[in-house]
């Protein structure tokens, strides 16, 4: 691992503002002092349970939430998401083609060729065969569907990537296909990722290291190894029972 | 389509139908609608005047034909000035929030409490009555607050879903997200809405004109057709039942459409 960094966190503070008729209900503070850098080539996993924060972080880190108190800085251009659910990734109304075409027509820069060429040359990194090109997303299965929104997400090269639960609506046995492929394209494409899940052996086959958080804190970070045999927390080891 | 929309089929064959007779009537009818005397006063209905003739002998169907011309093109017009103004406010304010979005949500509800005619009769009193043009714009405003609620919620609804999301994510502008990856997605809302307000539309010119707030003549319009009837119920029926079968059908075909638009579209998502 190269000292490079691709992201870096210095004590974050983010929240929601409570909506209401005005925006006046007090905001809802979520993250606390997170503070985590992401190295260039690694793949950082955020374990925790449901509701603790772990999408209001990548939300924060995509600008889609604004941080309270802290900063954070990014080290490579346009970091993309792969979402939890691929039934609602991708967009309903449009084929496969037109969906990983998009990015690159609002990038705007290439030409009409150049985009199709890219496309086709995207569906092979994820292994999907040029027939589903035309298809809807109706007509695919949610692994399938991943596959498409990694191949959407990955389309303009950006080089860090946040998976949000990217496994968690999947069968077993699509599950660990669609990890082999987020392996395989971290060395193609030359990238990081930030992994968030809930399920530890997930965590396990794919992460180099691991940011373990509760209530919004993070309250242990090691290496797989450190983390899954020598857990310091007692709350790190409670998850650790409860994935058994 | 596995299986088969009946309410689609039957919808669009009935609209397309009376939308071909009423295209006709604007260039042909089979007497002309003004002309007295193209049979005797008060014939029934005949094969040679399908829904009879009344007190001038003027040849009903003609005029109902015309009529249902007039009818449709003033509902038309209606409803392009409602479900324009009305969705485009509707979508930036359903896309935005914001304080905006809850003060015109307000005021929207506040209009939604009057009853349309009487709306529409304050803004025709406010322009100047009698003209199809202000008719057209009394309506027509009276339907934006309808199309803006449609409209509001489905893009509202839309706003958080994760391939918008993924469209802000790579760049795509707010214009573009609305018009090319928001609007697709709302059509299954929009289009049965389209429908409705077209069938309210037809119904309210008719209401209006019945009244005498609407068309007035040499316009005629099926509204202002059964008000006339009324006058000759007892003595040409046919007149006030041919207006009357028009409408209703008119009315029908175009909900049967949206019906099936509804239903094809829930199958769909």
């Amino acid at each position: 691992m190269s000292g490079k960094l691709v992201l870096s966190l210095h004590h974050v503070d983010s929240g929601y503002s409570g909506g209401g008729p005005f925006g006046k209900k007090k905001r809802q503070a979520v993250l606390h002092d997170v503070t985590f850098d992401v190295h260039h080539g690694e793949i950082l996993g955020l374990v925790g349970e449901s509701g603790t924060g772990k999408s209001t972080l990548a939300k924060t880190i995509l600008g889609m939430v604004k941080p309270d108190r802290g900063t954070v800085t990014h080290f490579t251009k346009r970091p993309q998401m792969i979402f939890q659910d691929p039934y609602s990734s991708l967009n309903p109304f449009y084929s496969v083609e037109w969906s990983l075409e998009e990015p690159l027509r609002v990038y705007g820069k290439y030409s009409r060729e150049e985009r199709k060429r890219r496309v086709r040359e995207m569906l092979e990194r994820v292994e999907l065969p040029a027939e589903y090109l035309g298809a809807k997303p109706s007509e695919l299965s949610g692994g399938q569907r991943q596959r498409v929104s990694i191949a959407a997400a990955l389309i303009r090269r950006p080089k860090f990537l946040i998976a949000d639960e990217p496994v968690s609506a999947l069968d077993v046995t699509i599950q660990a296909q669609i990890l082999t492929l987020l392996r395989s394209l971290r060395k193609e494409l030359d990238l990081s990722y930030l992994f968030i899940s809930h399920d530890l052996n997930v965590v396990y086959q794919l992460c180099d290291r691991v940011l373990v958080m509760k209530k919004g804190r993070i309250v242990e970070r090691g290496t797989v190894d450190e983390i899954f045999d020598h857990p310091k927390e007692a709350y790190t080891k409670q998850l650790l029972a409860a994935a058994e | 389509m596995k299986n088969r929309n009946g309410f689609l089929t039957a919808g669009l064959a009935l609209t397309c139908a009376l939308g071909a007779l009423i295209l006709l009537g604007f260039f042909w009818t089979p007497y002309d609608p003004n002309a007295m005397a193209a049979g005797g006063k008060f014939d029934g209905p005949s094969l040679a005047h399908w829904m009879g003739t009344d007190n001038f002998g003027r040849d009903i169907f003609s005029r109902v034909l015309k009529g249902a011309g007039a009818t449709t093109s003033i509902a038309l017009a209606t409803l392009a000035i409602g479900a324009v103004c009305g969705s485009l406010a509707g979508a930036l304010t359903g896309y935005f929030g914001g304080p905006v979005d809850e003060l015109l949500m307000r005021v929207n509800d506040t209009l939604t409490a009057f009853p349309n005619i009487l709306l529409a009769l304050v803004v025709i009193s406010i322009l100047e009555p009698g003209k199809k043009i202000n008719v057209i714009i009394a309506l027509g405003l009276v339907f934006v607050p309808s199309f803006a609620r449609v409209t509001r919620t489905a893009f509202a609804s839309l706003r958080d879903v994760n391939y918008i999301q993924s469209a802000r994510l790579m760049g795509a502008g707010n214009g573009r997200i609305l018009a090319v990856h928001m609007l697709p997605n709302t059509l299954p809302v929009l289009l049965p809405a389209l429908t409705i307000g077209f069938n309210n539309a037809v119904l309210a010119e008719a209401s209006m004109s019945f009244l005498g707030i609407g068309v007035t003549p040499p316009d005629a319009s099926l509204g202002y057709m059964l008000s006339e009837a009324q006058g000759m119920l007892f003595s040409a029926p046919w007149y006030a039942a041919g207006t009357g079968l028009v409408i209703v059908l008119l009315v029908f075909s175009v909900g049967l459409l949206g019906e099936g638009l509804r239903r094809r579209e829930r199958g769909v998502l």
